[in-house]
């Protein structure tokens, strides 16, 4: 095989933006998969979207208007999510469909080609640039200094919001920063990866952790892992097998959690309980 | 020192259109064991949220340990108040275990920033060995009975070493042995921690003989309030539950043997 493709700038482009990338979207991940809350995130990637193609629209930075969009979802969102009141799934729904609506809207008043728009759906992390890199650097530690210096907060948080609040943590900030960190990294992952395909980043990687482990800790070690990897694997098939990038990224996350699945140690529940319980016999 | 822990003073809670509770005053002196009955819908949960600044007060003031409750200021009261919550659904497979979980009582003292240390281990595990799971310490949370996961939570509020616990429902949703096991730990706890406690339950069967004074709650309001024997009658307690004094009598000869 012929491995001079990586003396290329724009793939040591694209290997970086897959690093960075992947650890920011599988860290979110973890909090999208153990809050139940995986329509969430496809609502803000789609509202990420919607905000982009505004942008390209009316002449001004898509990032800008797809943190926006995200962020304008995210709190109305939060309330139902934090509340419980409604049936957040029909809110969410309606909101995730708006945004969806929206952002072919946005499309159809755009003049011109819409290569631009189709870009950010697909994603091409092949034309990633300097800038793009160091936006989703700025993410990615973001994200995971922040998940390090609030891990215990965020347990609780995760673990059950009524029983984080009980103890005297402010619940409900923790709840509403998670989400605010999902629309950031979903804004600076979407011309890598796409708003259509992002969000198999973000559930596939902590989906595979999930089912591999009972340490939090391990699951988001585990998660960002899966994510570099699929982002690599994924670049290396789309490159020799002349597929678009994005797509090969996605089915490689969902090739990786169907192994863990099929892996799992949590398959056989009933195997791990019986352990413990022969040793308290007699 | 202010012997009187708790203070409620006319409270009014209401979720959207219905009064969770009318005009509610009670006083707790410290170190009393208080069981508040009544059917289900009375409001005996929200009366606990008030105590802990979860609830959000529409009127009336309330003090609990010495701090006045205002919305927004619960957090800080909330770190002293051991809460055990009526039974929660948990995910089989989310990745924390007992150990963890009880640590969760310690992370609200501890404050942002600040990582648990030895001596808040050895408080967890002191209150994992008081609630007699010591042994199950590092299994995933998710694996656990209804009886353990109750002892789990208990524990968990005792981890935050505070001086009021408030249990809600603690024995709901159990078989009678692990409800009388919960109930001679609850009991045992108050005794030794020196606590104040305040203990909900639909199910008379459920309460402890040593309560020193029961509440009665129906429809958002303190329907009676006294010592165990004058106030729990068959005919007081047909009235609370709107069912004939017969009923009542034949329930309670039951349910005698689990205390």
């Amino acid at each position: 095989m012929d491995f001079s493709i990586f003396g290329y700038q724009f793939m040591q482009n694209a290997i970086l933006s897959a690093f960075l990338g992947g650890i920011a979207c599988a860290t979110i991940g973890v909090f999208v998969v153990l809050m139940h809350m995986p329509f969430i995130g496809v609502c803000m990637a789609h509202a990420a979207f919607a905000g982009a193609l505004l942008g390209l629209w009316l002449g001004f930075n898509p990032l800008v208007g797809a943190f926006g969009v995200s962020l304008l979802s995210a709190a109305i969102i939060g309330p139902l999510a934090d509340r419980g009141e409604l049936s957040p799934e029909t809110s969410i729904g309606v909101i995730f469909s708006l945004m969806l609506g929206l952002a072919f809207l946005f499309m159809g008043l755009m003049p011109g080609t819409k290569s631009g728009a189709l870009e950010l759906l697909w994603g091409s992390i092949l034309t990633n640039t300097r800038s793009d890199i160091i936006l989703l650097g700025i993410v990615a530690v973001v994200v995971v200094s922040l998940v390090f210096l609030f891990f215990k907060e965020i347990q609780a948080t995760i673990f059950n919001r009524d029983t984080a609040l009980a103890v005297g943590i402010p619940a409900a900030l923790f709840l509403y920063g998670i989400l605010f960190l999902t629309g950031a990294t979903i804004t600076a992952s979407l011309r890598s990866i796409g708003g259509l395909l992002i969000f198999s980043l973000i559930l596939n990687p902590a989906a595979a952790a999930y089912q591999l482990t009972y340490n939090m800790k391990k699951m988001f070690l585990l998660s960002a892992a899966f994510g570099v990897l699929s982002g690599w694997v994924g670049l290396l098939f789309s490159y020799f097998f002349n597929l678009p990038s994005g797509a090969t990224i996605v089915v490689t996350s969902s090739v990786i959690f169907l192994i863990a699945v099929v892996f799992s140690p949590k398959r056989k529940v009933k195997g791990w309980q019986s352990k413990p319980l022969q040793e308290e016999q007699p | 020192m202010d012997n009187e822990l708790i203070v409620i003073d006319n409270a009014v809670v209401s979720y959207r259109e219905d009064i969770a509770l009318r005009g509610v005053s009670l006083k707790v002196a410290r170190g009393e064991f208080i069981g508040i009955i009544g059917p289900n819908g009375a409001g005996k949960t929200t009366l606990l949220t008030v105590v802990n600044g979860m609830g959000k007060l529409l009127d009336g003031k309330v003090r609990v340990l010495g701090h006045y409750l205002t919305p927004g200021n619960g957090h800080s009261l909330r770190k002293k108040v051991g809460y055990v919550p009526q039974v929660q659904n948990i995910d089989p497979r989310m990745p924390i275990c007992v150990r963890e979980v009880v640590m969760i009582g310690r992370y609200g003292i501890l404050g942002l920033f600040r990582r648990p240390g030895k001596s808040d281990y050895e408080i967890v595990d002191e209150a994992l060995e008081l609630v007699g799971m010591s042994e199950l310490a590092q299994r995933p949370i998710g694996h656990l009975s209804g009886g353990e996961l109750q002892r789990v939570a208990i524990a968990r509020a005792l981890a935050q070493q505070p001086e009021l616990l408030l249990l809600d429902e603690p024995t709901a949703s159990l078989d009678w042995k692990a409800q009388s096991d919960i109930l001679e730990l609850v009991k045992m706890i108050h005794n030794t921690r020196f606590l104040t406690t305040l203990f909900v339950t639909h199910d008379l069967s459920c309460l402890p003989v040593a309560c020193d004074r029961v509440v009665l709650m129906k429809k958002g309001t303190i329907w009676g309030e006294g010592s165990p024997d004058e106030l729990l009658t068959d005919i007081n307690l047909s009235r609370l539950y709107d069912m004939p004094v017969s009923v009542v009598e034949k329930r309670r000869e039951k349910a005698l043997p689990v205390n």
